[in-house]
Parts: C-alpha cells; sequence; structure tokens
C-alpha cells in the first residue's frame, strides 16, 4: 500500500467537521507555519518539496508564489482555483466535499506564506451542494480562530470566501477565472502582465488548484525533505488521480508516484481491471485535453520501458507515442468503445466551451466537431481525416489561452494512433453505424527496438 | 414586478460584503444564481434589469454575463430540469442509452419541456462526475450511476413532490 498523505485520515468517521479534524492532528500544520515558521520558512520548504501544480499544468508551486509581487500598501490574494472542469476530472470534489478542512488550513498557510488577508474559492457552480459544506467548516475554523482577525495571536488577518461559477469550462483558466470573479465573461487575459503582477482587481494574485494548495498541509507538517522521499524524480509526493471509463472500480486514489500505469489499472487496490471481462483498448491518463494511447503504447514506452504513473513517465516519447499525467482524471477504455465517437464528443465539449475571442479556437473547434460528427455517422470523406490534422495544427498555439491547444490534442492524438479507425468509418459507412471497430491490433505487443 | 424577499436582499448586501469597496460587480454571479432560483428557473429581462439595479452596473453588463454562462437559463424551464451529461466519460458509460430513454419516457425531445411544464430535458457537457457515470443534475445535486430504473424512481419522485 502505497503511503497517504491528503486522504491518510479520508475514512476517519465525522472528518467533514472542525472536531474530528481537529483531534487528528489537523490544524497542527497551520499552528507551526504561524507560530514557528513564517512566511520566508515556509516559502523554502514548499520550493524544497518540489510540488507541482495539481491542477494540470504542473508548475512548480514554490516558483509561482515567489514571483508574486509585492508593491507597498496594495492587497494581494490567494485564490483557490475549485473549478474542475476537465472531463475525466473528480478529485478536488472528493476533497472538498469529504475533507473541507484540510483545503481550508492549505489556504491558511498558503495566504500567510503570501501576505494575503482575503482568499476566494473558485468553485464550478454545478458543484452546488459544495459552498454550504466549505461555508460550514471556514464558519467552523473561524469559530475556533483560524480566521478571522490576529489568527493565533501572529497579527496576521484572513478572511476565506466561496464564490460559485455558472458553468464555464474556460474560467478553470487563471486569468479567466479572475474576469469571472470580477463579474465578467470568462475570458482570458492577454499575458503579461501575469496574475502575480496584476491579477484580481489589478492586484497580486496566486491561483493555485485545491489539490496543490491541500498538499501544503503535509509539506510542511512532515518537512519538504519528507515529501521528496515519495515519489520519482520530478514527481514528487502524492497524486489524486480520479479514475472513470470501463474499469471495475472507478473512483478517486491518492498514489505515490511511483507505481507502474499497468498496475494502476489492474491491481485491486486502484482500479481493479477491465469491467466485465473486457480488454484495455486505450487511455487517456490525464483529463481530456492530454493525447489518448493505445493499449500497446500506455503500459509500455515505445522504448520498451515499463510506463509509471509519473509526469516524466507518461510523457516519456513527447506527443509521438507520449501523453502527459495532466489533472490526473484518468479515462480508461475497453475493446467495445469507438475512438471516433469519443474524440467527437470531446471536440463538441470544446466547442461548447470556447469562449469565443480567438477565431483559431472559436471557428476551428465547431469545424471539427461538424467534420468528426460526418465521420461518425458515415457521412465522412477519406480526405476530412487529412483536412482534421489540417485545423487541429492551426489551431496549436495560436490563441491566447491554452483551450485552443487542449481541443487540438485530442483529435491529433486520435488520428496519431488510431488513424485506421477513421479510415474504416469512411470505408464502411453502413458497418460503421452497426458496430465498433473494436480491439483491432492497439493492444498488440510493439516490435523492441533494437539496442542501439 | 421583479423584487426580492427581505431575506434574500440582505444576503445580497452580504455577498457585496466580500469585495473590496467598489468592487460590487464581482458579486453578479453569486447574485443571478439567488435571482434564476427566486424568480422560476431562468432569468428574464425584467430580472436581469433589476440585478443591474441593485448592483449599480449597466443592464449590458448582465446580459453580457448572462449569455455566456451555461447554468443561466434565457427562457423559462419546466418545474423540473433534467440535465444529463454527454461528455466522453458519461458516453463510455452509456449516457446515450439514458438520454434516449428519458426522451421515450417524457416524450420530448433534449431542449423541449413536457406540456405540463413539469419537465425539461438539457443535455451538457462534463459535471465532474465521470466515475459515477452516467449522471444528471437534478437542482442543487447530482443523480449518479443512472438506469432507466432509476431515471423511472427520479420521475416519480419529481411528480410526487409537484402533487
Amino acid at each position: 500500500m502505497g503511503r497517504k498523505l491528503l486522504l491518510e485520515n479520508a475514512h476517519i468517521e465525522g472528518i467533514r467537521y472542525y472536531d474530528t479534524y481537529r483531534k487528528n492532528g489537523g490544524y497542527a500544520a497551520a499552528e507551526k507555519a504561524l507560530k514557528s515558521m513564517g512566511p520566508e520558512a515556509v516559502l523554502e520548504e514548499v520550493k524544497k518539496s518540489g510540488l507541482r501544480g495539481r491542477g494540470g499544468a504542473g508548475f512548480p508551486t514554490g516558483m509561482k508564489w515567489s514571483f508574486i509581487a509585492k508593491p507597498e500598501g496594495v492587497p494581494r490574494y490567494l485564490v483557490c482555483n475549485a473549478d474542475e472542469s476537465e472531463p475525466g476530472t473528480f478529485k478536488d470534489r472528493y476533497l472538498m466535499e469529504f475533507i473541507p478542512h484540510l483545503l481550508i488550513e492549505g489556504l491558511l498557510i498558503s495566504s500567510f506564506t503570501l501576505g494575503a488577508n482575503a482568499c476566494y474559492i473558485y468553485i464550478r457552480g454545478e458543484y452546488a451542494w459544495i459552498p454550504d459544506i466549505l461555508e460550514q467548516a471556514i464558519q467552523e475554523a473561524k469559530n475556533n480562530g483560524w480566521l478571522g482577525k490576529n489568527i493565533l495571536g501572529t497579527g496576521f488577518d484572513l478572511e476565506i470566501y466561496v464564490q460559485r461559477g455558472a458553468g464555464a469550462y474556460i474560467c478553470g483558466e487563471e486569468t479567466a477565472l479572475i474576469e469571472s470573479l470580477e463579474g465578467k465573461r470568462g475570458n482570458p487575459r492577454i499575458k503579461p502582465p501575469f496574475p502575480a503582477v496584476k491579477g484580481l482587481w489589478q492586484c497580486p494574485t496566486v491561483v493555485n488548484n485545491v489539490e496543490t494548495l491541500a498538499a501544503v498541509v503535509p509539506i510542511i507538517k512532515y518537512g519538504g525533505d519528507e515529501y521528496i522521499k515519495l515519489g520519482t524524480g520530478k514527481s514528487t509526493g502524492t497524486k489524486l488521480i480520479s479514475a472513470c471509463g470501463n474499469i471495475n472500480k472507478p473512483g478517486v486514489y491518492e498514489i505515490e508516484m511511483n507505481i507502474s500505469v499497468e498496475e494502476f489499472i489492474f491491481s485491486d487496490e486502484y482500479c481493479g481491471g477491465i469491467k466485465n471481462g473486457k480488454r484495455l483498448k486505450a487511455c487517456i491518463p490525464g483529463g481530456s485535453s492530454v493525447p489518448v494511447l493505445p493499449a500497446n503504447l500506455l503500459l509500455k514506452t515505445a522504448k520498451g520501458e515499463t510506463r509509471m504513473m509519473t509526469y516524466e513517465s507518461l510523457a516519456d516519447g513527447g506527443f509521438a507515442t507520449g501523453s502527459m499525467l495532466g489533472s490526473g482524471g484518468f479515462i480508461v477504455m475497453d475493446e467495445d468503445q469507438c475512438i471516433v465517437k469519443n474524440t467527437l464528443t470531446f471536440a463538441r465539449f470544446y466547442h461548447h466551451e470556447s469562449c469565443g475571442q480567438c477565431s483559431p479556437c472559436r471557428e476551428g473547434t465547431g469545424w471539427m466537431e461538424k467534420v468528426l460528427k460526418n465521420i461518425e455517422t458515415g457521412k465522412g470523406k477519406m480526405s476530412d481525416i487529412d483536412l482534421l490534422w489540417d485545423i487541429q495544427r492551426k489551431i496549436e498555439g495560436n490563441t491566447i489561452c491554452p483551450l485552443g491547444d487542449a481541443a487540438a490534442w485530442p483529435v491529433a492524438a486520435a488520428i496519431r494512433h488510431f488513424r485506421d479507425e477513421f479510415e474504416w468509418h469512411v470505408k464502411n459507412p453502413e458497418e460503421a453505424l452497426r458496430r465498433n471497430y473494436g480491439l483491432a491490433h492497439y493492444a498488440d505487443p510493439l516490435p523492441v527496438p533494437a539496442a542501439v | 414586478m421583479v423584487q426580492f424577499s427581505e431575506e434574500k436582499l440582505n444576503k445580497v448586501k452580504e455577498i457585496i460584503a466580500r469585495y473590496p469597496e467598489g468592487k460590487q460587480k464581482s458579486a453578479l454571479i453569486p447574485v443571478l444564481h439567488l435571482a434564476q432560483e427566486s424568480f422560476g428557473g431562468w432569468l428574464s429581462a425584467e430580472t436581469m434589469d433589476y440585478v443591474a439595479s441593485l448592483l449599480q452596473i449597466k443592464p449590458i453588463e448582465v446580459y453580457e454575463v448572462a449569455t455566456f454562462y451555461s447554468m443561466f437559463n434565457l427562457k423559462p424551464v419546466g418545474k423540473y430540469l433534467f440535465e444529463v451529461c454527454q461528455t466522453g466519460p458519461c458516453m463510455v458509460s452509456g449516457s446515450d442509452n439514458i438520454i434516449d430513454y428519458i426522451k421515450s419516457k417524457l416524450g420530448i425531445d433534449v431542449g423541449e419541456t413536457t406540456a405540463d411544464g413539469m419537465f425539461t430535458l438539457k443535455t451538457v457537457e462534463c459535471l465532474g462526475a465521470c466515475g459515477y457515470a452516467p449522471m444528471m443534475q437534478l437542482g442543487k445535486h447530482y443523480r449518479e450511476h443512472l438506469t432507466p430504473a432509476k431515471v423511472d424512481e427520479i420521475i416519480a419522485e419529481c411528480r410526487a413532490k409537484a402533487n
């Protein structure tokens, strides 16, 4: 069994409430940070831990914090990104619903480090029942002296507020989120200036994912040196993986980043294998935006090495033969699933979610959806496959924010690895309406490259 | 005439107090949620103008936000709104069958409302419940691991509540 840091106490009944959380060691890290460490020492510890942003981009958290501008007399803000909207991702929901005080404690330590006296949790609007849970936890923390004025007699003040979004994937992008918090459409801003200099209401702001901020608690509790002992290389500590699709045990798992993809999918401790005794066809390991991999490239890299659940190993081979750990939204597909149809649902998703500011994304996502729909419904032409490739190439890198890339990558990867499935749809339009292409050769062992 | 109750007006004041002075526009999305809940599940032009006056912003600033976010309904919906997810992870777990089942059970298409004004069916994009698919949002909560039998139960539950 891997070591758990975030979900260490998740099984304890009543951990959602302050008294139980406190009795089980809760707020000890906050006390340590505020009373005996001070902001600089906390920042050093977070840097030492190697913690990387858990929202998807994997940017080093300590570095992000060190960029915050500190002009005299200007307030600073911490914003917690709880917009969790990447298809396949539902880990932050679990943390907020079941262990809200872990997040509140993380927000307290992080705000203290950044010198922020107000913190906003921006939560996706559809998680409509969770703000009540968070607000109750905030009230409990306040009643016990962990929020409000002069916390623990240190002179530090903090208020935490919960703000609901209203159904827009784009608000997970940090500048769109800030716009939304200001009561506007979620249109991403042109960077620079970065939020660390001009963010919320043009003040220095740090935006971090829920899991990232929660991870600050065990880092302070056990120390950065202990944290890097878990995991592999630059993938330090633990990561929450939300597993879904055609597996026996969908759910949220905390893994030490030192297990193989094969173990994660097939062991009973995690996904418990493919549902109904079917075979594994493909997997999207880090949320809908990251490249889909066929079974044979998922379990082993192109070099024939065991693929691990780490940032580096999942990205091994670049986009040609690898993917990304992303947000940890792990979507598994069995032999009965149709890659064309799955890609179509993602294209529709990105078309629906494009904010419309940049033409390559606004027009390109709709165009890709239309072409994919034609192929899926038996009206496709062979040239459509190249057309799709061409469109996605022209979106990638040509937009203000990464939504364009996120829309392009799944289409590119599907064509790269499953081109013959697309061709089969075009050549057999009627049969493709009745049945799926199936597993085909996608789980066959790849030739082992000769040693150089 | 559209008018919040005293209690809701206090809630609006409480929301505005979360932001620095002069930044009351930040309260727009929370107040629109409150307005939609209070005035029949959708936002009429009159409701949006009322929200603009409360926050001392221009009506256009409210319209541009209300039309951007998919949770705001700009036309009337049934008493119960079924928002069924259809994105990848739900699709591979059988959401198409659930959508077809609801359609035939209620005799309406996606985007339509039953003649008695009880149910509206809407398809939505990923709601972050992929491990518990297929699923839908009903009011404030999620209904997960949907099957035809579960859909029957939900419909019966709504009808019972309405009577």
